[in-house]
């Protein structure tokens, strides 16, 4: 039996509590907030199993029956070998439900079974991330091997691609935090760096303008490579020129430089930076500049081929509704009865909270409901308004402890799966947790996703469920180790 | 490890900016309370009572009376009883029902808007709705006016309100959707006064989201402020009386107190009765397919041509202009003859002096005064002369706007060198080709305000008052307006033979030749002028106008009857009628009375189909 990698399940066990008890607070303290946001005098008892707080009531039951089953009477040993097939099925489901589906808020991604709706896409999280580990941590797995890598990718990228044709484009979001996982593993930092990067571009090339942009990336390029490659003169040339592309349209604007406006200002940019690519590209040709130095090229090239085509990925590849949302966002068009009411009042709501809140049941927005979802995506609210600053700091430090302590307890493991998918589930948990904070509080464009364990909703509570109770069963199995030895 | 420290940080890094945002949302950031504040109180807009309008003698022309709107706020609806709820409003259920069934569809868009679900409700409905209202959460009624006509007087001139669309809206930011307002007459001219100002009531939603109450006992409540009311100068008697008198006649009659410019009187027939007015929501599309256009304001609207009252405008310019004198004389055998035409007149005496022309209205004087005027060596060539006596023309209120408090008010027609120029070509033309002007036919076209306001110039001996029908202008710039004396640069002298010859029109023995004999009156001494306006459509125009009593007059008027024959027939005793029944108080003609209200000329009246 000491041979074996996972204990058999009439051993002595030690739950991580830590986690545990973040589990059981987020789990009653978003029950509470459910029933402060559908409360209504005529239903006040918080069984009523009419109303959506007595259902999450039995929610949470069954999800700490899951909890405990997960826990004490399954072989973690199995799940492994078992994640091709649980990642299939889920496959057929996710690619069943875009034909067979109902259509909820314009997406299709709901099972109905009598009046209970099943989301796949929120049970694949963990398939995925089943996969994912299993797939990683097999004997010789390397990122940096091509095909590995590939086939790494290809686990995360064929539910993405499902999910986006159901139009759950919250969901689609959350696998992007997978990367998260590859970094844990061996991907290169600068790719994170490039990504978020290139976001940044995104949102100046709308915010701003594709001009303000290009100087941006171009002025960033110029100082890093002199960081990685020394180039002082060229970099002390650079800069004014970056400074100079920011004054191209008021130039443009006298009567000495009236020529400029004959062209684009992101083409007189590029005719700018031009000499400066000329001695850069020689210099990776013929002065043998480092590796370094040509990623930074490729990572510029990138950022401005963005750039050209933000308004086409905007206007085509986005839908009409996202736009709006992202354009919401970064105050290009106010709308605060249509695309922005619900930011706007959810807004309303957390502000007036203020240091201490309104107190429980006291919530004028949230009485009203002047929040439109608010128990289920914008649960937040409630929290804000009702519980104040405080109480909303003590909610984002439980999650924060919940995910820094998954990725503290993964990184221990010696076990390459366990680590692996523990990494897969604080990305998960943080990309829900920042999106859905984010867009309730006007950082972010809307994006539909729950909060984890807060938010109403069987599917979300029971897949958060599992996907936290996974972890802690394969971590008992690290701590029974370390009391074996 | 390098790797793990990043993440951490990184993640630690995200909640501080999560934490950051928090912290200046509801810590630093104060409007987001009272948002939410303003969001939990509701603002129930009172509306307040729009200004009643009453005759110079008190009479209530227009007033209020209280009806009620039912409004919704879709998101407070529960289920209710919907048969129950039509049956107190007596409204249809699937009106209803499709109302419901779109605030439910649309119901993220609506959010917490509120809307009007019923219109004007009876104080009766009102009063069975209010014994039941908590049977009914969602809804609520809100008192709003309604406008009623007590004097059956004076429909056309008052106007109607209704709630304004959205272009006004765009317009005219301060007004809200639902908000009445005046769309013609006086409603529209002084909807500045008499809309007042809306006020409201601030109440808390409680946890039912039912029953609501006073926000800190109504301490920041705003009470509306209600309309002021007006006066108008219409004397509500005359008014009734002349609409009586139009009784099935095409035309109008303006009555003007020519000391103050005080309308005391102005009838368009056929016209709007206050029925109508009340129901003008329902009546409309009737009104408008009328074939005798009861809508259109002849009275300010109508550019007729003036005939010969137009000829005391002519005999005051030439004094003025020095081409005759009260003493000139010219003959008249039946007609004024010159090359290539002739200019028609009935048989009188000849020759005749300036007094005896006005008496008589003789057109064969006025072909010479009015060529004598375009032929005034002062202003040659004839173009300089035409502009010269446009210029006189106008400072009479023709072929001008006016300036009065009606909306639709239109200026007339007076015709220019250029019109000529087009007709004959550029300096092809002489004083005969545009002879009919002599007369106040042809191109020349005034309104019969504008008629009256002649009278009163004629009365007033040189000035008017720009006619108007309110008596106590609301603010200083309208009182300026209305109290300021237009003179009409005609000497003063200049007017005593042509109101001499009016005097002898209605007065003068009969036999003598006087063409208004039948605007005589025993003991009031009217000075009137007839007109007989050719009209292209069926019979001649009838046109008197006239003033009263000679001395310090009190009233002056026009008739304009269209269609009615000669302007001693039919307008003559109208506006006699009228002036006796204003000077007097009382009519003692009552057989002339009888047979003017009891006469039908509107079947003279060619009805011209709609289609154009």
């Amino acid at each position: 039996m000491e041979g074996l990698s996972y204990s058999s399940p009439k051993r002595a066990r030690k739950v991580d509590f830590g986690l545990l008890l973040a589990y059981l607070f987020l789990v009653v303290f978003g029950w509470l907030n459910i029933y402060s946001a559908v409360y209504s005098e005529e239903h006040s008892f918080i069984l009523d199993f009419s109303q959506r707080y007595g259902l999450q009531f039995i929610w949470i039951c069954i999800s700490l029956g899951v909890a405990i089953v997960l826990l004490y009477m399954i072989n973690p040993s199995h799940l492994p070998p078992l994640s091709p097939i649980f990642y299939l099925v889920m496959l057929v489901l996710l690619a069943a439900v875009i034909f067979l589906g109902r259509e909820v808020n314009g997406s299709r991604s709901w099972f109905f079974i009598g009046s209970f709706g099943l989301q796949p896409a929120e049970f694949s999280k963990i398939t995925t991330a089943l996969l994912l580990s299993y797939i990683m941590s097999q004997y010789g797995f390397s990122l940096a091997n091509r095909k590995d890598a590939l086939k790494a990718a290809l686990v995360v990228i064929v539910p993405i691609l499902l999910i986006l044709m159901e139009k759950e484009t919250g969901s689609a979001l959350v696998y992007m935090g997978l990367i998260l996982v590859f970094y844990m593993e061996g991907l290169a930092g600068w790719v994170i760096v490039l990504g978020l990067s290139l976001i940044a571009i995104f949102v100046i090339t709308i915010a701003a303008s594709p001009l303000t942009a290009l100087a941006c990336a171009f002025g960033a390029c110029c100082i890093i490579r002199f960081v990685i490659s020394r180039k002082l003169v060229w970099t002390l040339c650079a800069i004014p020129v970056t400074v100079l592309m920011f004054y191209i349209p008021t130039l443009a604007g006298t009567e000495t430089f009236a020529f400029l406006a004959n062209l684009n200002p992101e083409v007189w940019a590029l005719i700018l930076m031009a000499p400066f690519l000329f001695f850069w590209i020689r210099d990776l040709l013929f002065r043998k500049e480092g590796k370094g130095g040509l990623y930074l090229l490729l990572c510029l090239a990138a950022a401005v081929v963005l750039t050209f085509s933000v308004d086409l990925i905007f206007e085509k590849v986005l839908q009409p509704h996202q736009k709006a949302r992202i354009e919401n966002l970064l105050g290009i068009t106010e709308d605060l009865q249509g695309i922005g009411y619900n930011v706007h009042q959810s807004k309303i709501a957390i502000g007036s909270g203020g240091l201490t809140g309104k107190g429980f049941l006291n919530g004028t927005q949230t009485k009203y409901n002047f929040v439109p979802e608010q128990s289920t995506d914008f649960i937040f609210c409630t929290v804000g308004e009702e519980w104040g600053f405080l109480g909303s700091l003590l909610l984002l430090g439980v999650y924060i402890f919940l995910i820094t302590r998954i990725i503290h307890l993964s990184s221990k493991n010696p076990d390459a799966f366990t680590r692996i998918y523990g990494y897969c589930v604080a990305s998960i948990f943080l990309m829900h947790v920042v999106i859905n904070m984010g867009m309730t509080m006007g950082l972010l464009p809307v994006i539909g996703i729950p909060l984890p364990f807060l938010s109403y909703g069987g599917s979300s509570m029971m897949s958060f469920t599992i996907l936290l109770f996974i972890f802690i069963r394969l971590d008992m199995e690290r701590q029974n180790k370390d009391a074996d030895i | 490890m390098d790797k793990k420290v990043l993440l951490i940080s990184g993640i630690i890094i995200a909640g501080f900016c999560l934490a950051a945002r928090l912290f200046y949302l509801q810590i630093i950031d104060e409007h987001y309370k009272v948002s939410a504040e303003n969001n939990a109180l509701l603002y129930q807009t009172q509306y307040p009572a729009r200004g009643e309008i009453r005759d110079r003698n008190g009479n209530i022309l227009v007033g209020n009376k209280t009806t009620y709107d039912i409004m919704v706020t879709p998101m407070d609806l529960q289920e209710f009883d919907t048969a129950d709820f039509c049956l107190t409003f007596h409204v249809d259920i699937n009106d209803v029902r499709r109302k419901l069934k779109n605030y439910r569809e649309n119901r993220r868009k609506i959010g917490y808007q509120t809307f009007t679900f019923i219109k004007q409700v009876s104080s009766s409905e009102y009063s069975h709705y209010a014994e039941k209202a908590y049977k009914f959460p969602g809804f609520y009624a809100v008192s709003r006016t309604a406008r009623i006509y007590p004097y059956e007087a004076g429909a056309s001139l008052y106007g109607y309100i209704n709630e304004a669309d959205s272009a006004y809206l765009a317009n005219n930011p301060e007004y809200r959707r639902g908000d009445y307002v005046g769309i013609t007459g006086i409603e529209r001219s002084y909807e500045d006064v008499l809309r007042g100002k809306k006020g409201y009531n601030i109440m808390v939603r409680d946890v039912h989201n039912r029953i609501r109450q006073s926000f800190k006992n109504g301490e920041y409540d705003v009470a509306a402020e209600p309309g002021k009311d007006l006066i108008a100068s219409i004397d509500g008697p005359l008014q009734q009386y002349g609409e009586k008198l139009m009784k099935d006649k095409v035309g109008s009659i303006v009555a003007i107190e020519p000391s103050t410019g005080e309308i005391l009187a102005i009838v368009s027939s056929p016209g709007l009765t206050v029925n109508d007015l009340s129901n003008i929501r329902k009546e409309y599309s009737r009104l408008l397919q009328d074939p005798y256009k009861p809508m259109f304001n002849r009275a300010v609207m109508s550019a007729y041509p003036p005939g010969s009252v137009f000829k005391t405008v002519n005999a005051l310019i030439g004094q003025q202009n020095k081409v005759i004198t009260p003493q000139t004389m010219f003959s008249c055998s039946r007609g004024f003859y010159y090359a290539g035409g002739k200019m028609g007149c009935h048989g009188h005496r000849s020759p005749l002096n300036l007094k005896e022309s006005i008496m008589m209205s003789c057109n064969a004087y006025y072909a010479n005064v009015f060529r004598a005027i375009m032929r005034d060596p002062n202003h040659q060539p004839i173009s300089e002369a035409f502009d010269h006596w446009k210029e006189q023309v106008m400072k009479f209120g023709i072929g001008v706007k006016l300036g009065s408090d009606f909306p639709s008010e239109l200026q007339g027609n007076l015709p220019s060198t250029k019109t000529y120029d087009k007709i004959h070509g550029k300096g092809r033309w002489n004083a005969y080709n545009i002879l009919s002007l002599a007369i106040g036919q042809g191109e020349v076209g005034a309104t019969p305000m504008q008629i009256a306001n002649l009278a009163a110039i004629i009365a007033n001996r040189g000035y008017y008052i720009i006619p108007h029908l309110i008596k106590n202008a609301p603010d200083s710039v309208r009182r300026a307006k209305y109290t300021e004396k237009h003179w009409v640069d005609i000497d003063r002298e200049h007017f005593d033979p042509v109101v001499e010859g009016m005097y002898l029109a209605v007065n003068a023995p009969p036999g003598a030749g006087g063409t208004s004999r039948r605007a005589y009156i025993d003991d009031i001494v009217v000075c009137g002028k007839t007109g007989t306006a050719q009209n292209p459509h069926g019979r001649d125009n009838s046109v008197f106008m006239c003033f009263a009593p000679m001395e310090n007059p009190k009233i002056a008027v026009c008739v304009y009857l269209e269609n009615s024959g000669a302007g001693g027939t039919w307008a003559a005793p109208v506006a006699s009628l009228i002036v006796e029944k204003y000077i007097r108080g009382e009519v003692k003609r009552t057989e002339l009375e009888q047979m003017v209200a009891n006469t039908n000329l509107k079947q003279f009246v060619p009805v011209r189909s709609r289609k154009k």
